[in-house]
């Protein structure tokens, strides 16, 4: 993975002492919470319901355990002994001190991390796919252009102040994993005929109150020209997109409005007066990102792993874990292993101190110290050999992270909602927890198969309820706690956006439309057949009868 | 209100010496104006025909597009943050500059918030309308406080990749 180099270091420490004056001048009263707002908020501390909350980037999902135990270190120390990792490879703590907030951006800034650009009309921390690295079928590891992102991103003199906060995405494999279609900017790498890699650009996506599946404006984008080609959308959005309804800010409706075609002709036109300008990433440059992203010393191992296949023989749960939390590795004898971040009855993203500490050292004794943070919440150690994943179970297992749903209808995507967030109108967390309970049940949880649901405290959407499969929304009825749901959505290759299935529900009611709309979906479906495929075949009908009664 | 100007010795503050003239004000016979893009599109001749210097201030939704063939004649060119968080003018900016090739002076007026003059600087900005009453301190403790930058623009400063291949 990337390590910082003197100026990179220089950059965030920089950065920290001057955060340090800003806060000195606010508990000072030089500054008053007005004029202190946008300054916190450029290192992302929010002001929440309750009390600051410090957002930390995860740049593109990737840490490792020297980090994670910095994240367990701060929890302990600065917060109550757990942090929140978001949908965004964020992490959030959700109860700093403002006088200790400069203390913890410089802890961070000692193991190369910062919460920079992790709020703010600004581009913010760029996400990728999980896997990438050990996933098959990769172009290249998209961290690579991602740290390139990263550093150009970071204090742009001239995207700071954007009509509306903007985010990219990028992938390396033909599989999305990284809903790279619902971004501002999503960056799929593609072979153009001659061989050569480059980006597919897509502009446009967005979820909130108006989600849009994102636009492709250029199939192939060679890859030396990646930051004169986002340099010119920025431009042309900073210039174009409205400042007069902060709902209507985000790109999605600037391409939307412009129309797709024109807003690609102004993005061309733009690149073409930038395309050879310094801008030009020099391969040396290049070279050296992607030295850190060489892949670690696997070993040679045999394609057989004895003590797993023994194992997932005669253990039931080992077996469902396997065949849930793991996936295939690019090279052999080596696994991806998930860890879930769901158990029954718990926030989902939530992990204690205890927890990191746990998985740095699994990430130290399985996989080369590396661990990365997925946007649904939960965690991965990337390169595990095969044969010793009985061993990693059993350690997972000993520390409550052994839940195997990675995928199915208890690993439920959820926003912070009302217990948090000033901005929410109903609780999200209670809703996903009472789900998990009410599926906990192993056999009925298989039964069901792969189902993704996703659940949003408000219209902002941070738990993307319009790409799950199921989605929940949470509405304010007479200031009432009350539930939209839809139904349909996918966040990946296949990407849609979800219909909403009728009137609302209270919170008393809601887990239990749920349980209805997956009993109609195993009613009908056919051998094989997944939820969304089966929604797919029959439409939405059988669903709202289900649901409602028959009209 | 104290006009500031960012030299290569440091920042100073300046005396203004254009008039912002109102779109309906008489135009006066001496002195240096600053004048709207609407009014300068509809009195051009008459503005350009006297002998002070001309400056002309943009709002923020318009582009610098507007003026790139009249820059020679200009001895300023404004750019108005209505509010600090609407950045279109960090773009005009920077077209200005590394586009259009303007060498004049190049004003930040409207809500200019201490913690933009590092960017407005990287933009090509030189001067600033500030209404701190201590606003050269406030310019002296934001500008530099972050030793290194990533991006290349029309300011010239050697980017991380400049120092990392040794270009300079
Ligand atoms: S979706 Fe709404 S309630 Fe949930 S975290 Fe985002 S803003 Fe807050």
């Amino acid at each position: 993975m990337y390590h910082y180099d003197e100026y990179d270091h220089a950059l965030v420490q920089d950065r920290v002492a001057q955060f340090r004056r800003q806060v000195e001048r606010r508990l000072a009263g030089e500054l008053t919470e007005d004029q202190f707002r946008p300054l916190r908020l450029m290192n992302g501390l929010y002001l929440q319901l309750h009390a600051y909350m410090l957002r930390i980037a995860i740049p593109y999902g990737t840490l490792d355990a020297r980090q994670m135990r910095k994240l367990a270190y701060i929890a302990r120390r600065y917060d109550k002994g757990y942090g929140h990792f978001t949908t965004r490879h964020n992490m959030q703590f959700n109860w700093p001190k403002l006088e200790e907030t400069p203390d913890i951006l410089a802890e961070l800034a000692s193991v190369e991390m910062h919460a920079i650009q992790t709020s703010g009309n600004c581009i913010r921390n760029v996400t990728s796919d999980q896997y990438a690295g050990a996933a098959e079928g990769e172009i290249e590891d998209p961290r690579i252009w991602c740290e390139i992102i990263r550093q150009w991103s970071t204090l742009h003199p001239e995207f700071s102040f954007l009509p509306r906060k903007f985010k990219i995405a990028v992938t390396g494999s033909e599989a999305d994993r990284a809903a790279v279609k619902v971004h501002d900017i999503g960056l799929i790498m593609r072979r153009d005929g001659a061989g050569q890699a480059g980006f597919e650009v897509i502009v446009g996506g967005g979820l909130g109150r108006t989600p849009f599946i994102g636009k492709t404006i250029r199939p192939f984008l060679p890859k030396e020209d990646l930051l004169s080609y986002l340099e010119a959308i920025l431009r042309v959005y900073n210039q174009l997109g409205r400042r007069d309804n902060k709902f209507k800010a985000r790109i999605k409706v600037t391409v939307h409005e412009t129309g797709a075609e024109e807003f690609t002709r102004l993005v061309e036109a733009e690149w073409l007066q930038i395309k050879d300008s310094a801008l030009k990433l020099p391969k040396q440059e290049v070279d050296r990102i992607a030295r850190h992203f060489e892949p670690p010393a696997f070993r040679v191992l045999s394609k057989t792993a004895p003590a797993t296949e023994a194992r997932i023989a005669r253990d039931r749960d080992f077996a469902a874990w396997v065949r849930h939390n793991v996936a295939a590795h690019k090279v052999s004898g080596y696994a991806i292993a998930n860890i879930s971040l769901k158990p029954i009855g718990k926030p989902p993203g939530d992990a204690t101190a205890e927890q990191m500490d746990v998985v740095a050292d699994l990430a130290d004794a399985f996989s080369f110290g590396e661990i990365r943070v997925t946007h649904a919440q939960n965690l991965v150690l990337p390169h595990v050999e095969r044969d010793r994943l009985p061993e990693l179970y059993d350690r997972l297992a000993a520390a409550g992270l052994a839940a195997s749903n990675i995928g199915l209808i208890s690993d439920i995507i959820a926003c912070p909602g009302l217990d948090y967030c000033s901005l929410a109108n109903a609780r999200s967390i209670p809703i996903a927890e009472r789900i998990t309970e009410r599926f906990a049940d192993r056999d009925r949880l298989e039964l069901i198969g792969e189902m993704q649901i996703k659940s949003s405290g408000c219209i902002n959407a941070c738990g993307h309820h319009h790409v799950g499969h199921i989605g929940i929304l949470g509405v304010d009825r007479k200031g009432e706690e009350h539930y939209q749901v839809q139904i349909g959505g996918s966040a990946s290759e296949d990407a849609a956006l979800g219909r909403i299935l009728g009137r609302g529900f209270s919170a008393d009611e809601v887990v239990d439309v749920v349980e209805k709309i997956v009993d109609t979906y195993l009613a009908h479906r056919n051998a094989g057949e997944t939820f969304i495929e089966t929604y797919r075949r029959i439409g939405q009908d059988p669903f709202k009868e289900r649901v409602y009664g028959a009209a | 209100m104290a006009l500031l100007e960012s030299r290569t010795d440091g920042p100073a503050l300046v005396e203004d010496r254009f008039v912002r003239l109102a779109d309906d004000a008489a135009l006066p016979a001496e002195g240096a104006v600053l004048v709207s893009l609407v009014r300068f599109e509809k009195e051009r001749a008459a503005l350009l025909a006297r002998k002070a210097p001309l400056g002309v201030w943009l709002a923020s939704n318009q582009t610098p597009a507007a003026i790139s063939n009249e820059l020679d004649r200009l001895a300023l060119v404004a750019l108005d943050f209505p509010v600090f968080s609407d950045g279109r003018a960090f773009s005009s900016a920077r077209l200005l500059r590394e586009r259009y090739g303007y060498k004049g002076e190049l004003r930040a007026i409207g809500d200019v918030l201490c913690e933009q003059l590092p960017f407005m600087l990287r933009s090509g900005f030189d001067t600033f309308e500030m209404k701190s009453p201590k606003a050269l301190e406030e310019f002296r403790a934001v500008v530099g406080e972050v030793r290194v930058v990533y991006q290349p623009t029309g300011d010239g400063r050697a980017t991380a990749i400049d120092r990392r291949l040794g270009r300079r």
